[in-house]
């Protein structure tokens, strides 16, 4: 029993440590890699330089960030069938399906085209290469999509029955399983927080640059130009991106209360059933006494939240529990997820997310241009945009320094968003790995000793450690020259078969 | 013909595919400590799969979904009963991929050096690693009534296993020679050449003892005539090759390694993980597969971008057919 436990723990840890590993690189490289396919296709159409030097430069910073994500994926596929064998077993007939549609129509796509874009600037006529670019991230919006309905199932199965003979769940309906309305819900909440995600790391690191220019310790015209124009579609990126966002969060809220009752009465700390029900803004709560000591709430607004009006009931965790004692036995502390981490991660998701999306909003009309600015206040191509109040008072200094600053040091927090939000996500469904069908604890490889499972959470985690440090040092150094301006575009559609002159030139792109 | 027959093939040619594409990527990581002189040399023998390693790896992926999709109980085995080797492949996967795109991110030389390492020790263990899981799968494990793995880790290291594991890596070393040589140009190229026959008899006498070893314990008709196949097929890429003509050569050791992973895949079937302890335990491919419904879905998918596939990874190819040799590497890094 003791073994059991310890071997369901540790092959939680490890599930959690390396999907949050990996799913920091995940939305970072769907949401850059779309800014850079729209950097991209700026240049083919305009054919303005600082276009191809601004796609050059983030395309840099896409590929150091894509490696790990591509890497750390194998993992995410591997550990279904080495700590979950048991699960895979039960499921792999209804999981397996879209998991293996992942490789064969997104990941194949992802994989081959990213080579042809890396080496294909030459090689390729321009508009052939920037699809390239376009496949790789439909490519990578695929894979993601496939993978979150495969987690759907897990949180809401559907389109399955239980064979008799054996007891384990048979697929009957794999369009209900791609298009329930919990995959749709979790898919589009996720890419559009993938966007802020990129739009985010773009704004920051553009801040960087162009604060620096306005300093004056950075006067290449090209660079800021470059920078400037990455900046304003970031802006704009983040604030559509945060707008949907906030959109589909409410909504798959909604569908979550309906699915998943218990994960957000735990995300609320609501312990027992209120009408109107209120949003906690912040508690302290006892679990053994399955109440709160402290909290601060907004009255109704839960039952807004949860049934769109303000005095609905919203019942609480320890109902729930109730509810699920009847229906599989055992015990109310069974069913109660960790509170602490359901609670704090759905409020870290949700600040972190809107601090960003806030930012994006704010600048957009800070460097706003064109719309709504006087001529004579209009800033050139080539300098860094100033930050207006209104259209005739410009931000004073003490306020531009620290505006610039906030931008670049907020460039990670919807990272921690992403993390924060599939801990909230994942904990929330314990202890059920799928809901209602089988738990977490049933689900382990019955073979695998803890000695393996404790050696091998360790290789992982100092591994993946090493190589964050390793990439976090790559990042900061490929980002902080900016973008090389003295690279020329490729002038002329190049042809795939070389003249026999080009045969002996070196090539242009090589490891 | 079921459809899990089918599958089986279908799985079957994705591992083959597999070790057929990464199987000379690997080889020619290894050649970058074996055969490459200088830090130039290298480098044009990374470019000469810089493009396209990603796409060959997909293939891996893929094979592990397929299984997991078609054949739940062959995936769940599988992947827990040889957690150790397939954790350390995993780790030398995520070493190997990093190390291509990391390796020229600096100008250090020691940075340089320490990825170059990491691409030649990962490209030797990840196939040693899988000839020595496919050799334990063809040989049968400790497989109870549960469908689990109930040896030691260590019992997957046996003669017959480690000897499969070696043959792998040799005959790798020997497909990407020849596909060095088809891919460079100059002294590389000269190079690449003359060492082939060296790597393909030393190959031919491990394979050769590896599949004679599996034929004498679980082979078939099948398996003897794509046995014969593979045989036959590398002292033709070694006569090529003696003629300089490097395209010849390297379909016929494609050939080689196809029909040798070929070969274990025939004298598997019908099991899918045979059981050393009660051949009634031993998973097949019907007890071990998905339901029938599960297997049509995934019928129609393969069958619409299976050829997709194969076309745009073929056209990669195309784009980036051209030799390099030294003179192609720009300086710096």
């Amino acid at each position: 029993m003791e073994l059991a436990i310890a071997q369901e723990t540790i092959a939680r840890w490890q599930f959690g440590v390396t999907t949050v590993y990996h799913f920091l690189f995940v939305p970072l490289s769907i949401g850059l890699g779309g800014i850079v396919a729209g950097l991209e296709t700026a240049w083919v159409r305009t054919g303005k330089e600082k276009y191809f030097h601004a796609t050059k430069f983030w395309g840099k910073l896409l590929l150091i960030n894509l490696a790990l994500g591509v890497v750390t994926g194998i993992f995410q596929e591997f550990q279904f069938g080495m700590n979950w064998s048991s699960y895979s077993r039960f499921v792999g007939d209804v999981f397996g399906a879209p998991l293996a549609m992942e490789a064969l129509v997104a990941f194949f796509f992802e994989s081959v085209f990213i080579g042809l874009w890396i080496f294909g600037w030459n090689r390729l006529p321009k508009k052939i290469h920037l699809a390239t670019i376009w496949i790789v991230t439909i490519g990578s919006l695929l894979s993601a999509y496939f993978i979150l309905a495969a987690n759907s199932f897990m949180q809401h199965p559907v389109g399955y029955r239980i064979d008799p003979a054996n007891g384990k769940a048979r697929l009957t309906d794999i369009w209900r399983v791609l298009f329930q309305d919990t995959t749709l819900v979790q898919v589009f909440h996720t890419l559009t927080a993938a966007f802020i995600t990129g739009a985010a790391f773009v704004m920051g690191i553009s801040a960087y640059h162009l604060w620096r220019a306005k300093r004056g310790k950075d006067t290449n015209r090209k660079r800021i130009a470059a920078m400037r124009s990455s900046l304003k579609l970031a802006l704009v990126v983040c604030t559509v991106a945060g707008i949907l966002t906030a959109l589909s969060g409410d909504r798959l809220a909604k569908v979550m209360f309906e699915q998943q009752p218990m994960k957000m009465a735990a995300a609320e700390a609501l312990w027992d059933t209120q009408a109107p029900a209120p949003f906690s803004i912040f508690s302290v709560g006892d679990v053994n006494k399955g109440r709160n000591d402290v909290a601060l709430e907004v009255p109704g607004a839960l039952s807004f939240l949860a049934k769109s009006d303000f005095h609905s009931a919203v019942p609480g965790i320890n109902n729930r529990a109730d509810e699920q004692v009847k229906l599989f036995g055992g015990t109310r502390a069974d069913y109660i997820p960790n509170i602490f981490m359901t609670y704090w991660g759905f409020r870290l998701m949700i600040f972190f997310g809107m601090t960003s999306f806030t930012i994006g909003l704010v600048g957009l009309y800070l460097t706003r241009k064109k719309f709504w600015v006087r001529p004579r206040f209009r800033t050139g191509e080539d300098e860094p945009p100033n930050l207006m109040i209104t259209d005739k008072i410009r931000m004073n200094d003490f306020f531009t320094k620290w505006s610039w600053r906030i931008i670049a040091l907020t460039l990670g927090f919807p990272l921690l968003a992403n993390s924060f939000g599939w801990i909230f996500t994942e904990m929330g469904r314990q202890p059920w790995v799928v809901f209602h069908l089988m738990k977490t604890a049933n689900a382990v490889s019955p073979n695998v000793g803890v000695g393996t499972q404790v050696g091998s959470l360790v290789a992982l985690s100092v591994v993946y450690a090493i190589l964050a440090v390793v990439e976090g040092g790559l990042m900061v150094k490929y980002s902080k020259p900016g973008p090389d301006v003295d690279e020329r575009p490729p002038t002329k559609d190049p042809t795939l078969r070389m003249s026999p002159d080009d045969q002996d030139k070196p090539l242009s792109i090589a490891y | 013909m079921h459809l899990y027959d089918l599958w089986f093939i279908l799985i079957a040619l994705l591992w083959v595919g597999y070790f057929f594409l990464e199987g000379f990527d690997f080889g020619v990581g290894v050649l970058t400590q074996t055969m490459a002189r200088n830090s130039t040399e290298r480098r044009v023998l990374i470019n000469t799969i810089a493009p396209v390693w990603d796409g060959n790896e997909v293939w891996v992926i893929a094979a592990a979904g397929a299984t997991f999709a078609a054949f739940p109980d062959w995936y769940a085995t599988l992947f827990s009963g040889f957690y150790i080797p397939l954790l350390i492949i995993v780790l030398c996967l995520i070493g190997r991929g990093v190390s291509f795109e990391y390796r020229a991110k600096r100008d250090s030389m020691r940075w340089q050096l320490g990825w170059e390492q990491v691409t030649f020790w990962t490209s030797v263990i990840i196939p040693f690693l899988w000839g020595l899981i496919f050799a334990n799968m063809v040989q049968g494990i400790a497989i109870d009534r549960q469908k689990s793995y109930v040896g030691s880790p260590g019992d997957l290291f046996n003669g017959y296993a480690i000897l499969g594991g070696f043959a792998t890596v040799v005959l790798f070393t020997c497909h990407g020679a020849i596909f060095t040589a088809l891919k460079t140009d100059g002294e590389m190229r000269e190079r690449a050449r003359k060492a082939v026959p060296v790597l393909g008899l030393a190959s031919l006498l491990l394979v050769l003892a590896f599949l004679l070893w599996t034929q004498a314990n679980s082979g078939n008709g099948q398996s003897l005539g794509v046995m014969i196949v593979a045989f036959a097929a590398l002292p033709v890429a070694l006569f090529f090759n003696q003629l300089g003509r490097e395209g010849w050569a390297f379909v016929f050791s494609a050939l080689t390694v196809v029909a040798s992973f070929a070969m274990l895949f025939l004298t598997l079937f019908p099991d899918v993980m045979p059981s050393t302890l009660n051949p009634a335990w031993s998973l097949t491919v019907s007890s071990a597969s998905s339901a029938s419904y599960t297997l049509t879905v995934m019928t129609i998918v393969a069958a619409i971008f299976a050829p997709l596939i194969i076309l745009y990874q073929s056209w990669t190819y195309w784009v980036f057919s051209k030799r390099i040799a030294v003179h192609h590497i720009p300086s710096g890094h």
